[in-house]
């Protein structure tokens, strides 16, 4: 075990694990984080807090983690490496640690150009492969990138993102093998509508053997309206929205496409724990964390197993 | 080549302002090939503010001269002889070049004229684009001739990220993919391979981050 | 064709109009020209393939320009027309005089005309 967290336990075990996320206010209010956290905490393994997603100013996500965890929640840390250079990065590692929080999910960060302050200067000082090699280092090995001993190594369970369905498809495969041999333990893709392309993806995979020696965990998203869906296609990069999922939310009248989106999302995860090499999902219900319970229940994801 | 871009005439009005006698230096070498620093790109310049010195009642006289270059201590000299005369010197060479108009003319205000951009290439004519970011060690080797460093919004030496789509950079849909180029580079002539390995954590110290860089050759030195 | 238009027009020949160059343009003006307009081949049809069309890209240039140090970039045009449409040269040659005259002299003719002991000619 390389932490002390119930993610790990989980995925160990070989059960199929449940993680979920949770975005960070735009404010300095704990109670935010506190009653998504209360929302979900029973029907996960692990909550992500995301860190400035699209650029957008929030709540770091090392406090609302530290902040979860008080709720007895084990938490994943998402560290972008956008906005800090390697120190300032071994030295939240390392506080981190200190505070208990088990899990890191390593990367890049969407450009700042996303977000709301668009003028910075963005550091990018690693890349996300580095910062899986850089957490590994002071964990397994006992010290800094500069090459000093640390002094109180510490203990984290490395997670890396992986998306199927940007470009080239080909490489993606190739890309994962690179985050794995640096050190990666677990992977979220990013959130799965195109179930044939990901399908493929994973034949990959377990072709380069990857399937045992990382935990992979797919991403889903309940679909709340068919603007979402529009958007998602059009507008965010990297996301693959088949015709016929938007043609099936339209083929339903308006009041029921959310429910739609639901069962859409449950589906998928029926399906994904079906592919040989999945061990988990992800469960990413964007402002919409209230429909993790119903859709880990439906699913037949509940109750999660008991760990000591 | 450094490519440049004119300032708005605006902006270069209100830095000249307080003058009415000012040398125009135009470059004859990179500024001139983006056509926004050389002989043509003084006399537009030079008419242009002279016009609308003329329409706010506060006439100006603009020496126009262009240098061979503004960044070798030889050419700068070439206009010694008449720099008393003039109150400031508006400079539409590089950044470089202003600056070592600046250092060698100390008495002199010396003004930027346009905005230094990149290090880049043409093209075509009127299109120039971005290639190197003198990050001062240069990996295009690893990488098919392709830098990512400069053609990566991230500069990630381990991509592509996974807003990649359809071979564009997902910063600006007419940007390309950096990471999508080295890799169809790569696969043409398969060397694939290159990509199975993790290109290690950069040593930035010989970059910007160093802190201002310089060169020393002995042998060359008089 | 011994048609008439306004005498206040002076005449510039070029072999195409491809030759014209942005620094023309605004020398008129700082010499003093109220209005200048390029009057160009009809697209596709110059003898030099491309002259007009760069011309007219140019004349755009020119009319950036004037507009930010307020001149103003409706003094300049640009037209195109055959060398056997001798009505159409007159045509224009009326409706651009008529245009200048609506905007006013050049903005700079009455500013130096209200500077007194000014020495200040065309630059060279």
């Amino acid at each position: 075990m390389t932490s002390d967290g119930r993610l790990e336990k989980v995925l160990e075990r070989g059960e199929f694990a449940v993680t979920s996320e949770c975005g960070p206010p735009r404010g300095a209010d704990p109670e935010v984080i506190r009653k998504k956290g209360e929302l979900i905490k029973n029907s996960v393994d692990a909550i992500n807090v995301t860190d400035n997603q699209t650029s957008v100013v929030r709540m770091s996500s090392f406090s609302s983690c530290l902040i979860l965890k008080q709720l007895g929640v084990d938490p994943v840390m998402q560290m972008v490496t956008r906005d800090r250079n390697r120190i300032a990065i071994q030295s939240d590692i390392l506080g981190a640690a200190a505070l208990g929080i088990n899990n890191i999910l390593c990367l890049s960060g969407d450009h700042q150009k996303f977000g709301d302050h668009s003028t910075a200067k963005n550091v990018y000082d690693l890349d996300s492969m580095h910062l899986i090699q850089t957490v590994k280092r002071m964990r397994d090995e006992g010290k800094f990138l500069g090459g000093d001993e640390i002094k109180g190594v510490p203990k984290l369970f490395i997670g890396a993102a992986a998306n199927p369905f940007a470009d080239p498809f080909e490489f993606r495969v190739i890309r994962l093998a690179k985050k794995v041999a640096a050190g990666a333990q677990f992977i979220q893709t990013q959130c799965i509508f195109n179930l044939d392309r990901f399908k493929k993806w994973m034949d990959q995979v377990r072709d380069r053997g990857l399937h045992e020696k990382v935990h992979i965990l797919g991403g889903v998203t309940p679909l709340k309206s068919l603007g979402m869906a529009n958007y998602m296609k059009k507008m965010v990069p990297g996301m693959d929205v088949p015709d016929e999922l938007i043609a099936r939310i339209k083929g339903v009248d308006k009041e029921k496409r959310a429910e739609e989106g639901i069962k859409i999302c449950v589906e998928t995860i029926q399906q994904l724990r079906e592919i040989e090499g999945v061990h988990g999902v992800h469960i990413m219900a964007i402002e919409w964390e209230e429909m993790v319970p119903r859709i880990a229940e439906e699913a037949g994801l509940l109750p999660r197993p008991k760990v000591e | 080549m450094i490519i440049g871009e004119g300032k708005p005439i605006k902006e270069v009005l209100s830095m000249i302002e307080p003058y009415s006698k000012i040398i125009l230096a135009g470059c004859r070498g990179c500024v001139t090939v983006c056509s926004v620093g050389g002989e043509k790109e003084v006399g537009i310049l030079a008419s242009a503010i002279t016009m609308a010195r003329e329409k706010e009642g506060k006439p100006i006289e603009i020496k126009e001269v262009t240098l061979e270059r503004q960044c070798d201590p030889e050419y700068l000299e070439q206009i010694r002889g008449i720099v008393d005369e003039y109150e400031a010197i508006l400079s539409i060479a590089c950044g470089a070049g202003v600056q070592f108009m600046a250092e060698k003319y100390r008495k002199t205000p010396v003004y930027p004229g346009i905005n230094t951009k990149f290090i880049g290439v043409t093209e075509e004519q009127g299109v120039w684009s971005e290639r190197c970011q003198s990050c001062g060690d240069c990996k295009l080797h690893l990488t098919g001739g392709i830098c990512p460093i400069t053609r990566c919004a991230k500069s990630l030496l381990n991509g592509p990220c996974g807003g990649s789509s359809r071979g564009k950079c997902e910063v600006n849909p007419e940007i390309d993919c950096g990471w999508q180029l080295i890799y169809d580079t790569l696969k043409e002539q398969g060397r694939l391979d290159k990509l199975e390995v993790i290109i290690p954590i950069n040593d930035w110290t010989t970059s910007r981050d160093g802190g201002p860089r310089k060169i020393i050759r002995e042998d060359l030195k008089l | 064709m011994r048609l008439s238009y306004p005498p206040n027009i002076k005449i510039i020949q070029v072999p195409c109009t491809g030759k014209v160059d942005v620094i023309y343009l605004l020398k008129a003006f700082q010499n003093g020209a109220d209005g200048v307009y390029v009057a160009g081949c009809m697209e596709g049809d110059c003898h030099y393939l491309t002259g007009n069309l760069r011309a007219r890209k140019r004349v755009e240039y020119t009319k950036k320009i004037l507009d930010e140090i307020g001149i103003g970039g409706e003094r300049v045009e640009m037209f195109n027309m055959s060398a056997a449409q001798g009505t159409r040269f007159v045509e224009i040659a009326k409706e651009m005089t008529e245009r200048i005259k609506a905007l006013g002299p050049n903005p700079i003719k009455k500013s130096k005309s209200s500077l007194k002991n000014s020495d200040v000619e065309g630059q060279p």
